[in-house]
C-alpha cells in the first residue's frame, strides 16, 4: 500500500470510528427530515375548537358571523355583558365576544377569554367582522355588494412560470423551488467547507502539538501528509453526506407513507382541479392552496435537471473543499494553539460569508453581473454558482470557465499551502506573522 | 566504509545560518555522538539527514549512494520532541508507523508482538496512548523507531524522559543493535553517556563543526599532562625530587598521607616522574587526569564563544 493511501486510511478510519461521527450521521437526517415533514404535518393539524359567546349590543351581527368550520363556533344568547360575565367560568364558553351598541361610530370590540387565545383566532375574528362592517357600509350607501364580490372573485388568477427553451419547447418551472434548491446547495457547500476545513486544521494542529509530526515526516514528505489528511477528511465528508441522503430519503419516505398518509394526494388533486377549471376561488380554497404550496414544492422537484445539478454540486462541493482545506491546513501548521488561528481565519471566512450573501442576492436576481463575477471568482464560485444553477440559464462557457478556474486555483493554493505547511509544522513557540508566512513561501525545502 | 557522509552542508533561514559548511562522516556499525549546545544546529543536521528538510548546499551519501527518499526505510528516527496520537490505540498506531516505514502489515504485527513482550507492554496493545504513562509512551516510540531494523538509527536525546531503569534498558538495546550491525547517530547533552557509548563524535557550535574524531583520540588530544598522586612520605622530599621535570599544582597533606596534583613539563613522561619519586615516597596511587568529554565540551565551546565575543568587539 502506498504511503499516501496509508495516511488517507488512517485519517478516514480514525474519524469514521468516532462516536461523534455516528451521532452526527443519525442526527443530521432526523433534522433534515424534520425540516421537510414537520411543516407539512403542522399544516394538517387542526387547533382545538373554541366556542364564543357573542353579546352583540349593536344588534348588527347577531347570527351572522361566519363560523370557522370545526374551529370557531359562535353562540348568541340573549343576555347582557354583565350577565354573561357573572358565572362565565362555569359556562362551556371559551370566550365572550362583546360588540358595543354604537359599533359604527365607536368601532371597539372586546374579547374576554379564559385560558388562551391564539393569533389566528383574533385575526380571523377581526378580519371577518371588518369585512362584514364593510359590506354593511356598502349597503347603507346603496352600493351593490354582489357586484364588488363578483369583481373580486373574477380578478383572481394563477401565475404560471414556464421556461422557454431554444428548441421551442417550454417547461413549467417553480421559481420558489429553484430558490430552495439553490439555497440548500449553497448552504451545504458553505457548511461542509467550514465543518471539514476546520477538521483539517485541527488535525494538523493535533499532529503538531502532540509532536508526532516529526516522526511521520521521517517516513513521508510533508506534502503527502497534508494531502493524505485533506483527502481522508474529504472521504469522511462524502461518506457522511451519502449516509445523510440515504437516511433522510428513507425517513421522509417512511414518514410520508405513515404520518401524512391520505392527506396529500386528495388535496393536491382538488387544487389542480380548481386551477384547471378556472373556477372562482373562495376563501376556503385559497386556504387550501396555501396549505398545498408545500406539496406542490415537493411535486415540482421533478421538473428540475437533477443530473446536471447533482454533478455540478459534487464538483463544486469537492473543489471548494479542496481549495479551502489546503488553506485551513496551512493555518493549522502555522500556529501552536487554537487561539492563534483567529488572525489567519479572517481572510478565509470573509470570502465564504460574502459568497453566502451574494448567493441569496443572486437567487432573486439571477442575471445580475454581480452573480456572474462571483460565480467565476474561484473563492466564491462554488457557493454562488450553485445558487444560479437551479434557475437555469447559465451558459456552458461560464460554467466551464468557473470550473477550470476553480481547478487551477485549487492547484495553486495547495502548492502555496504546502510550502507554508512544511515549514510551519516544524516551527514551535513562535508567534507567526503574515510577513513570516510570506518568507516561508520562499524557503528551500 | 561510512554509512553516511554529509559533505559541506549549508542551511540558511531568513535571519540566521543554521549549518555552515558542516561535514560529518559516520562509520558503519559504530555509535556516533552529535554534540553541541542548544541551538547549535544539531536538530537542523538531523532533519536534513532524515530528509525532512533539504540543505541549501552540500551533498549527502548513504552507503556511498546519493541520499534519496528510498533510503528513509533504512533510517529510524526518534526525535527529541516526540509524541504519538493520543486518541489512537497503541498497537494500531505502532502498526501504522511501521507501515509508513515500508513494512508489511503482517511482518510489522509479528515483530511488534515480539518487542511488546520484550518490553513487557503487550497488555497495552489496545489501550489508547493517552492512558499510558510518559515512560510507557517512550518505550512505544523507541520500539517504533527500531522495528524496521534500520541500518542507521538516529536518536535525538534518547534518554530524556526515561527513569534510570528504562534508560538502562534502552542503553543496552542500543549496544545490542550496534552488535547486530546497526549504526547509531545520537545527539545528547549527557556527556556521561557519550563516554560510555560513543565511538566517534562531532561537536557543533554556532552552526559550525568545531571538533570531531574518535572519543579516545579526542580525549588524548585534550590531555593536559596532569597526574594525581597519593603517597606517604615527606612532602618536601617529594617536591625536591620532581622539581626539574614537573610542576606541583596543588597538594593536601593529612599527617603522613599526601595527595598531589602535578603537571609534567617539557618531554617528561609519567615514568620519569615515578622514577624520580620512588626513592623518596611510598606511592599509593598514580593516575593520569584524562579530561572528561564534559570538560572538553565546556573548554571547546567556552573558548569558541569567548573568541566570538572578542571578534565582535574588534569588528
Amino acid at each position: 500500500m502506498s504511503k499516501i493511501s496509508l495516511i488517507i486510511k488512517r485519517e478516514y478510519l480514525s474519524r469514521v470510528k468516532k462516536k461523534s461521527f455516528l451521532i452526527m450521521t443519525i442526527l443530521g437526517p432526523v433534522l433534515f427530515a424534520g425540516i421537510f415533514v414537520v411543516p407539512i404535518w403542522l399544516s394538517t393539524q387542526k387547533p382545538d375548537k373554541q366556542t364564543f359567546e357573542v353579546i352583540d349590543e349593536s344588534h348588527l351581527l347577531i347570527n351572522l358571523i361566519p363560523e370557522k368550520e370545526g374551529i370557531i363556533h359562535f353562540d348568541y344568547p340573549p343576555i347582557t355583558l354583565k350577565e354573561a360575565q357573572t358565572g362565565f367560568y362555569d359556562t362551556k364558553y371559551d370566550a365572550i365576544l362583546w360588540i358595543p351598541p354604537q359599533l359604527m361610530e365607536q368601532p371597539a370590540i372586546k374579547i374576554f377569554y379564559k385560558d388562551k387565545i391564539g393569533l389566528t383566532t383574533t385575526e380571523y375574528i377581526s378580519s371577518t367582522i371588518s369585512s362584514m362592517l364593510y359590506n354593511i357600509m356598502m349597503v347603507q350607501n346603496h352600493v351593490d355588494v354582489n357586484l364588488i364580490k363578483d369583481a373580486q372573485q373574477k380578478s383572481q388568477f394563477t401565475l404560471i412560470t414556464e421556461k422557454y427553451k431554444e428548441n421551442g419547447k417550454s417547461e413549467k418551472t417553480n421559481v420558489g423551488v429553484n430558490f430552495a434548491i439553490g439555497l440548500v446547495a449553497s448552504i451545504l457547500i458553505y457548511f461542509f467547507i467550514f465543518f471539514y476545513g476546520v477538521q483539517v486544521m485541527r488535525g494538523v494542529m493535533e499532529e503538531k502539538s502532540n509532536r508526532i509530526v516529526e516522526v511521520i515526516l521521517s517516513s513521508v514528505k510533508p506534502f503527502q501528509l497534508m494531502m493524505g489528511k485533506i483527502i481522508g477528511i474529504a472521504l469522511v465528508g462524502l461518506t457522511q453526506f451519502l449516509l445523510w441522503i440515504i437516511l433522510t430519503s428513507s425517513i421522509t419516505t417512511v414518514l410520508s407513507a405513515t404520518v401524512l398518509k391520505g392527506v396529500d394526494m386528495k388535496q393536491i388533486q382538488h387544487k389542480e382541479e380548481i386551477i384547471r377549471k378556472g373556477e372562482n376561488l373562495n376563501y376556503k380554497d385559497m386556504k387550501k392552496i396555501e396549505q398545498n404550496q408545500l406539496f406542490e414544492g415537493l411535486d415540482a422537484l421533478k421538473s428540475i435537471n437533477f443530473t446536471q445539478i447533482l454533478l455540478c454540486f459534487l464538483f463544486y462541493f469537492l473543489g471548494a473543499y479542496l481549495l479551502y482545506a489546503a488553506l485551513f491546513a496551512a493555518v493549522g501548521s502555522a500556529v501552536d494553539n487554537e487561539a492563534d488561528t483567529q488572525q489567519f481565519m479572517m481572510p478565509i471566512t470573509i470570502p465564504l460569508i460574502l459568497a453566502m450573501f451574494v448567493s441569496t442576492f443572486v437567487m432573486s436576481n439571477p442575471d445580475s453581473s454581480i452573480g456572474f463575477w462571483f460565480s467565476i471568482i474561484p473563492f466564491t464560485s462554488p457557493i454562488v454558482m450553485m445558487a444560479r444553477l437551479p434557475n437555469g440559464g447559465v451558459p456552458l462557457w461560464e460554467l466551464l470557465l468557473s470550473m477550470s478556474l476553480l481547478v487551477v486555483t485549487f492547484i495553486l493554493m495547495t502548492w502555496l499551502a504546502g510550502r507554508i505547511y512544511r515549514t510551519g509544522i516544524l516551527m514551535y513557540g513562535k508567534k507567526v506573522t503574515w510577513r513570516e508566512l510570506g518568507k516561508w513561501l520562499f524557503y528551500k525545502a | 566504509m561510512n554509512i553516511l557522509s554529509a559533505n559541506n552542508i549549508v542551511k540558511r533561514y531568513a535571519s540566521h545560518t543554521a549549518l555552515n559548511d558542516v561535514t560529518v562522516e559516520i562509520p558503519k556499525q559504530s555509535i556516533f555522538g552529535l554534540l553541541g549546545p542548544n541551538g547549535a544546529g544539531k536538530t537542523s543536521l538531523i532533519r536534513i539527514i532524515n530528509q525532512i528538510t533539504g540543505p541549501d548546499s552540500g551533498e549527502l551519501f548513504f552507503e556511498g549512494e546519493r541520499l534519496t527518499q528510498k533510503h528513509v526505510e533504512q533510517i529510524g528516527y526518534l526525535p527529541e520532541e516526540r509524541g504519538l496520537y493520543k486518541k489512537m490505540a497503541v498497537g494500531e498506531q505502532a502498526l501504522y508507523l511501521a507501515q509508513l516505514k515500508g513494512m508489511s502489515k503482517q511482518e510489522a504485527k509479528r515483530k511488534l508482538k515480539e518487542w511488546f513482550e520484550k518490553f513487557e507492554i503487550d497488555a497495552w496493545w489496545n489501550k489508547k496512548v493517552e492512558e499510558l504513562s510518559k515512560g510507557m509512551q517512550q518505550k512505544v516510540q523507541f520500539i517504533v523507531t527500531v522495528l524496521h531494523e534500520p541500518k542507521l538509527l538516529i536518536l535525538d536525546e534518547p534518554f530524556s524522559g526515561f527513569d534510570p531503569i528504562n534508560a538502562n534498558l534502552i542503553k543496552n538495546e542500543i549496544l545490542d543493535l550496534k552488535k547486530k550491525g546497526s549504526t547509531v547517530l545520537f545527539s545528547t547533552h549527557n556527556m556521561g553517556s557519550v563516554e560510555e557509548l560513543c565511538d566517534n563524535i562531532a561537536l557543533i557550535n554556532k552552526s559550525k563543526k568545531v571538533l570531531d574524531g574518535s572519543v579516545r583520540e579526542i580525549r588524548k588530544q585534550y590531555k593536559t599532562n596532569i597526574f594525581e598522586l597519593e603517597f606517604s612520605g615527606n612532602m618536601m622530599g617529594f617536591t625536591n625530587a620532581m622539581w626539574t621535570g614537573a610542576e606541583l599544582l596543588d597538594h593536601t597533606t593529612d599527617g603522613e598521607h599526601n595527595k598531589a596534583k602535578v603537571k609534567l613539563l617539557g618531554k617528561t613522561t609519567g615514568n620519569d616522574l615515578l622514577q624520580a619519586i620512588i626513592p623518596v615516597a611510598q606511592i599509593q596511587s598514580f593516575k593520569e587526569m584524562v579530561p572528561s568529554m564534559n570538560d572538553i565540551f565546556i573548554k571547546v565551546v567556552g573558548e569558541e564563544n569567548a573568541d566570538g565575543t572578542q571578534s565582535n568587539f574588534t569588528e
